[in-house]
């Protein structure tokens, strides 16, 4: 693995992650890409998904529901409005985004409502493993 | 002259008031501290945002089609000023400083025969404008039960204006807020929101490197909608700094002035109370001579 690049994870209302990095593995809007040192520019919506990071101290995985990335060949910024860091995580946490998801589904319309169910299946599928 | 009770009690109720505008300066000086964090927390996602969308701009800004948040509806007929202040007064000239300017602007425009409608979050600006522009208030937004700002307030918000902007309600929209410069300084100002204010690509040497998924479209469009809740939201953190600032000086100003007649009502108190001492003196005195 050549070398690390800075990852952050940016929330509207603080910066939630900022450390290096060795591979981070980003749910990109047209499908998931792993994102290394050296990576070339790219700047892509997410779909709601797992963010899984190689940091130096270790993996964290972190939930987020949509957002957008931006790749440099030194750094990957994440900015997303709303996620959930699987790291300290219980059932019932889980248990009640899946129950805020399911009912954003219930509200959304066409394209945004298949967004959220492909969420709130992955939710669920977090819930298991 | 009033009578030595009557100053007593005057005296003692200056007294009660100095407490309580001494108090409220403190509570607004704590608030101040958290409200200045989550203003300087929420900056770096959108200075992130700004640059992005800065380079999602100028690699698309030339293709015609672009979307109506970024060009405008090629009219500016109607104007949406979206005016934000306090939920409660008491904080110096901040919430008049902000619907003044708000007014300022209703004017002018209003002068050119421009439409124009007003969104108020807050609402003591609610209650300043509604007096003039009863009929062009469209909207309030109150956050009355908001004890910390997050940023669905602010999306809320974006919501209810781009829900009016794809209805064909208005070309222009403005916010008014605060802008926080330091705990005395806090400058209104006006921010034109739609069509959207793109700052210049600040990396001009990365322009263009970038790769888009899905299209640079599809992203700017997201990135603008995204762009108005941010901006709304930079505007509520700003405004409830500034608030904060503005009451914790006006409250400073009440209590120094409370502190001012204290003095000035004991040294009244004390002459007029040697006064009458020197009175009921000479009184016996005299009364002594004359046996």
């Amino acid at each position: 693995m050549a070398g690390t690049f800075k990852f952050e994870l940016v929330s509207p209302e603080r910066i939630l992650l900022s450390e290096d990095a060795e591979q981070v593995i980003v749910p990109g809007m047209d499908g998931q890409f792993t994102v290394l040192a050296g990576h070339a520019p790219v700047i892509s919506t997410l779909r709601p998904g797992v963010l899984d990071a190689q940091l130096a101290g270790g993996r964290r995985r972190v939930f987020v529901r949509g957002g957008f990335a931006e790749v440099g060949p030194e750094h990957l910024t994440v900015l997303t409005q709303h996620m959930l860091d699987l790291q300290h995580i219980d059932a019932e946490k889980l248990a009640s985004e899946v129950a805020s998801a399911e009912q954003m589904l219930a509200e959304a319309k066409d394209d945004a409502a298949r967004m959220v169910a492909i969420e709130a299946v992955e939710r669920l599928k977090e819930l298991r493993a | 002259m009033a009578s030595l009770k009557d100053m007593r009690n005057r005296i003692a109720s200056v007294k009660a008031t100095r407490k309580i505008t001494k108090a409220m300066q403190m509570v607004a000086a704590a608030k101040l501290r958290r409200a200045q964090d989550a203003a300087t927390a929420a900056r770096p996602y959108a200075e992130r945002m700004a640059r992005v969308l800065g380079n999602v701009t100028a690699s698309v800004a030339n293709k015609s089609g672009a979307s109506p948040l970024l060009v405008g509806t090629g009219k500016d007929q109607v104007h949406l000023l979206i005016v934000m202040t306090a939920e409660r007064g008491l904080c110096g000239g901040f919430n008049t400083n902000i619907a003044r300017l708000a007014r300022q602007d209703a004017i002018r425009l209003l002068k050119e025969g421009k439409t124009v409608k007003i969104l108020t979050v807050g609402r003591k600006g609610y209650d300043s404008l509604r007096r003039d522009y009863a009929r062009q208030v469209v909207d309030r937004v109150d956050l009355k039960g908001v004890k910390q700002l997050t940023f669905a307030n602010a999306e809320d918000i974006a919501h209810k204006v781009l829900a009016m902007f794809d209805a064909g309600e208005f070309d222009v929209a403005t916010v008014y807020f605060s802008e926080f410069k330091s705990v005395i300084a806090q400058k209104p100002t006006a921010l034109q929101l739609i069509p959207a204010t793109i700052p210049e690509g600040q990396a001009s040497g990365s322009l263009n490197v970038y790769e888009y998924e899905p299209s640079e479209e599809e992203i700017l469009g997201y990135l603008l909608t995204r762009n108005i809740s941010t901006q709304i939201f930079r505007g509520l953190l700003e405004n409830a700094a500034s608030e904060q600032g503005a009451r914790m000086s006006a409250m400073d100003n009440a209590t120094r002035n409370a502190g001012d007649m204290i003095n000035k009502l004991t040294i009244r108190y004390n002459r007029q109370r040697q006064a009458n001492i020197t009175k009921e003196l000479i009184e016996i005195i005299s009364g002594a001579e004359a046996l």
